[in-house]
């Protein structure tokens, strides 16, 4: 281990130990008064790293002896992971003040889980992976209960451990049969051995670990806990998860698939070809009777999982550059829908069905405008970011031949407008009534115009991530 | 500068919409007529503009002119360029929006959001005539769902809802195919510009798809892509129903530019993409094409004179004026496409006036059924000889612009294929019977309903508003040498291109 092992390391190594010093400094001292001032500053160091990640230098480098890997798609994804991660705390942070949930621990357990991102997706060796993986659900799994005193928030909580633990479980035994049929833990070893051909319970350990990570982007037939836990979890946790964990995630099934079964796309592009359709299909037509925002966008994002992994299934760099792409601007309307979706409230309680945004354009005509422009987006329709995130992975989806994935990506896209339609005819159209309240801390106004904005405005030159992406996507496939 | 004029036409609704929506407070009474007055300010500069351009335009030159061409995004370009195909569709669009926002003089609810929802419109139609690049073309079209999604969902009458999800999602699911279908195309071209594509030969062998034998191979699965899209747009049978839910429910302003824009952009599509790019697959398809058309045309008018409600029966007889379009651009000769893009402008001007016709009395009555109405002329003389003079029109009296589009249609098919244009024939029959009896029911018979005792004739702003429309409709009629004259080099190059694509023995490929 030399001095550059360390300095590859560093934001990691940064921020693990702000985490360390901060719960020190918290549990030692004035407890809870302290945590909006942890917050900004967790935010703030999130996006300071995010600004040495993305400035930093070019070219690639793999250290400890092969179990890290410092790419420019790692760092295209820990950019996106960490300015993800700083705009829900942030915004989350007015939510859970009035409500009294703002713990401590929360921004430390934020950056904690944050710190398991970075290590997974820059990870070169399935223990890497896997010590990542585990660093991030143990995190999430707590905040996901942190509204102890509330049965659903710690049901939540207890199914997300639960059954992410079996998918731990599924993927540790793939992991295994990889490493007993390869040899190797190593992603390069393992793609050397693939090289001259599969065995049976290589393919096996594939399987089983694509399964154990399609839980952690809550793809189809894996989603079943997300509609429990995003709709039980508090409102700003809830769009913590729909955000940065699915960027890794995402990144992390790139990462395994391109370098550690890089020669042999035929083993795992059907895999990842049919959870896609499975999850645009489920995420489309579950979402239509749904009567509460959160679980509504739970199987939005399974939709738009499936999206993104059309691109992984393609098996080519340029499917891997329209995946990244997506999930860039995934985070973006999520970010921006939710920063909307907590500031529902009527009486000072929170409130998240359907229905309580009935003529709420009435009441709040720019807020609904900003809204309707990420419902559209969210939907796919042009001219907002939305429908290039989708016409980039049809296109990956065209160019790679399978036009049959691009055609069910589109019809699927069809049915899934009707439900954000449904959100838009409710704030236009619907009932006479008394609308929710929107109570917009000045930090969620300015999230939800900004967003609003740039789906717009991105219409111009998508902010130049097209290159960044495309470097990231050359930088895994070869 | 010059070349920058389209993207300025486009784009200067769209300005005065980010004004409007940023910068203008307030819902006063004052603020309200700010708001219109801006709207009609700007669509009017708009349509001088356009005008200007219209001047400047060499009919004899069929390339494209006023092209702009920037880089875009992924490859794509930001192309902008008029030929004289598209040129007409830009004026009509430009010529009917000032007309349009000035008959929703009286609207008094969400007046901003109104002019906003207008404006946005405009421009998006607008670039989908303009537009020299695939995925330019489908943002444009597609974009054009949601201020009209809104605006029939917002302001429209008592089912509006359901009229505008499925206004919504029928046209959507036609567009998702046709992107597909465009992404294939970029897939094989290598390039997404109009231009480039025109001449890109597209596959034609005959391939095995799950057992069937695709004709035209290529280009027919292409041409069914973007068939779905486009004949939902236009609307053809039996994709129509969206089309009389959406006109009944929408407001009258919100219809006339339905009725009168956007419906053209099927028809503009099947020029710009269909005919020239797939040649061979619009030859193996147009046998059926051409026989849906003809039962459009007989078929929607029957049912439009089984409607009891105006606004409906008008958005029937649309479809079967769509059906004349439809027939008149897969005959593909001179005449045809001609008489097409005739009856399409001359429709936008017919059906928008009879919409408005509708407006005019529902403004008074706040119905549509026609059984309420009865005797106007005594009371209205001047509506009745607007209303009389449109129905005309409508019905194909020589002397009006829709007898042209239907002749030159009708001779053109006749060419082709006889018996569809005997079929075709019998619709003008039947539309001259629905037309006179709307007519007869609403405007003649006994003055017994005691509601319209007190009914007021048009004030002096709707008499403005028709005026242009009955000077473009007779003018039209008269001299039509006026359009064609214009129309006329590029429809030689597109005929004689989509025949020298063909193969020689093409008869032999049509469907048997």
């Amino acid at each position: 281990m030399t001095s550059a092992d360390f300095q590859t390391l560093l934001p990691e190594i940064v921020l693990s130990g702000y985490a360390m010093a901060a719960l020190m400094v918290g549990v030692y001292t004035t407890k809870d008064k302290l945590a909006p001032a942890l917050v900004w500053a967790t935010a703030g160091l999130f996006v300071a790293l995010a600004l040495y990640i993305g400035a930093g230098g070019s070219g690639e480098r793999v250290v400890f002896g092969g179990l890290f890997v410092d790419d420019p798609f790692a760092r295209f994804a820990k950019v996106t992971i960490l300015l993800a991660a700083a705009a829900v705390l942030v915004m989350g942070q007015d939510y859970m003040v009035r409500r009294d949930l703002l713990r401590f621990e929360y921004p430390i357990l934020i950056a904690l889980a944050v710190v398991g991102m970075m290590v997974m997706v820059s990870s070169a060796d399935l223990m890497t992976l896997y010590m990542g993986l585990e660093l991030q659900s143990l995190s999430l799994y707590v905040v996901a209960s942190l509204r102890r005193d509330s049965a659903k928030s710690s049901e939540a909580g207890l199914k997300y451990f639960v059954l992410g633990a079996l998918s731990s479980g599924l993927l540790l035994y793939g992991a295994s049969l990889v490493y007993g049929y390869s040899g190797t833990t190593q992603f390069a070893g393992i793609l050397s051995t693939v090289k001259d051909g599969v065995p049976l319970g290589l393919l096996f350990g594939l399987v089983f670990m694509l399964a154990g990570l399609a839980f952690k982007v809550s793809a189809a037939p894996f989603h079943m806990w997300t509609p429990d836990v995003y709709e039980g979890s508090p409102t700003p946790v809830t769009a913590f998860f729909a955000t940065a964990p699915k960027v890794a995630a995402m990144a992390l099934i790139a990462r395994l698939v391109h370098d550690a079964f890089g020669g042999v796309p035929g083993q795992w592009g059907q895999v990842l070809a049919g959870l896609a359709v499975a999850s645009m299909a489920l995420g489309a037509v579950a979402a239509i009777g749904q009567k509460d925002i959160k679980r509504l966008m739970a199987y939005s994002s399974i939709a738009h999982m499936g999206y993104a992994l059309i691109g992984l299934s393609v098996g080519t760099a340029y499917g891997v550059q329209a995946t990244m792409i997506y999930m860039a601007i995934y985070v973006t309307m999520n970010v921006g829908t939710f920063a909307f979706i907590l500031s529902m409230e009527r009486n000072g309680r929170p409130v998240s069905d359907i229905a309580s945004l009935n003529q709420f354009a009435k009441v709040e005509p720019l807020k609904a405008l900003a809204m309707l422009v990420l419902l559209f987006s969210l939907a796919g329709v042009p001219p907002m970011l939305g429908f290039f995130g989708k016409f980039y992975v049809l296109k990956a989806a065209v160019d790679a031949g399978m036009v049959w994935l691009a055609v069910v990506g589109a019809v699927a896209s069809v049915i899934g407008a009707f439900y954000y339609l449904r959100l838009v005819y409710f704030m236009y159209f619907g009932a006479e009534q008394e609308p929710a309240e929107s109570r917009m801390a000045p930090v969620q106004w300015v999230m939800l115009m900004a967003v609003a904005a740039i789906m717009l405005v991105g219409v111009i030159n998508l902010f130049g991530i097209e290159p960044a992406a495309a470097t990231a996507a050359q930088a895994l496939v070869r | 500068m010059e070349n920058q004029l389209l993207s300025i036409i486009t784009f200067l609704p769209l300005v005065a919409a980010i004004i409007l929506a940023l910068f203008m407070r307030g819902d006063d009474a004052a603020a309200r007529q700010g708001a219109k007055w801006l709207a009609l300010f700007t669509t009017s500069a708009t349509f001088l503009i356009s005008l200007f351009v219209l001047l400047r335009f060499d009919p004899s030159n069929t390339g494209f002119q006023f092209v702009e061409d920037r880089q875009w995004i992924m490859g794509l370009s930001y192309k902008m360029g008029v030929d004289g195909i598209s040129i007409l569709f830009v004026m009509l669009t430009t010529f009917l929006m000032p007309i349009t926002i000035y008959s929703c003089w009286n609207v008094e609810t969400r007046v901003k959001e109104y002019m906003i929802a207008f404006l946005v419109l405009e421009t998006l139609m607008l670039g989908v005539f303009c537009a020299l690049d695939l995925v330019l073309f489908y943002l444009f079209f597609e974009a054009g769902l949601i201020p009209m999604f809104l605006i029939i969902g917002i302001w429209g009458g008592k089912d509006r809802i359901y009229a505008a999800f499925k206004f919504f999602l029928y046209t959507f699911l036609g567009s998702v195919l046709m992107l597909v279908a465009m992404i294939a195309m970029y897939f094989d071209a290598g390039t997404t510009d109009i231009v480039d594509l025109l001449v890109h030969d597209f596959g034609s062998e005959t391939f095995s798809l799950l057992g069937v034998q695709v004709v035209g191979g290529l280009q027919t699965m292409l041409f069914l892509a973007f068939f779905a899209s486009f004949a939902v747009k236009m609307p053809m049978w039996p994709v129509h129903t969206w089309l009389p839910d959406a006109h009944v429910q929408a407001p009258t302003a919100g219809s006339v530019v339905l009725a009168a824009i956007l419906l053209k952009m099927g028809g503009y599509g099947f020029l710009r993409f269909s005919l020239p790019m797939f040649p061979v697959g619009s030859d193996v398809m147009a046998p059926l094409v051409l026989w849906m058309s003809a039962i459009a045309i007989v078929y929607t008018s029957l049912v439009a004179l089984a409607q009891t409600d105006m606004k409906k029966l008008i958005a029937y007889s649309s479809v079967a004026h769509m059906g004349y379009v439809t027939m008149g651009i897969f005959a593909a000769n001179q005449q045809g496409i001609d008489g097409a893009i005739f009856q399409m402008l001359s429709h936008g001007f017919i059906s928008g006036a009879l919409f408005l016709c509708v407006g005019v009395i529902y403004d008074r009555m706040h119905t549509r059924d026609i059984d309420a109405y009865g005797g106007l002329v005594t009371r209205m003389p001047a509506y009745a000889l607007v209303f009389m003079f449109f129905t005309m029109a409508n019905v194909g009296l020589p002397g009006t612009s829709g007898f042209v589009g239907e002749f030159l249609t009708l001779m053109g098919i006749f060419q082709v294929n006889t018996w569809v244009a005997a079929v075709a024939t019998s619709g003008v029959i039947l539309s001259a019977s629905y037309a006179l009896w709307l007519y007869r029911r609403v405007v003649f018979g006994d003055l017994i309903k005691e509601a319209l005792r007190s009914i007021t004739d048009m004030d002096r702003r709707e008499r403005i508003i028709f005026a242009p429309l009955i000077a473009m409709t007779l003018i039209l009629g008269v001299y039509p040498s006026l359009v064609t004259d214009i129309i006329g080099p590029s429809v030689t190059a597109l005929v004689s291109d989509y025949n020298a694509a063909l193969p020689a023995d093409g008869a032999q490929l049509a469907l048997h």
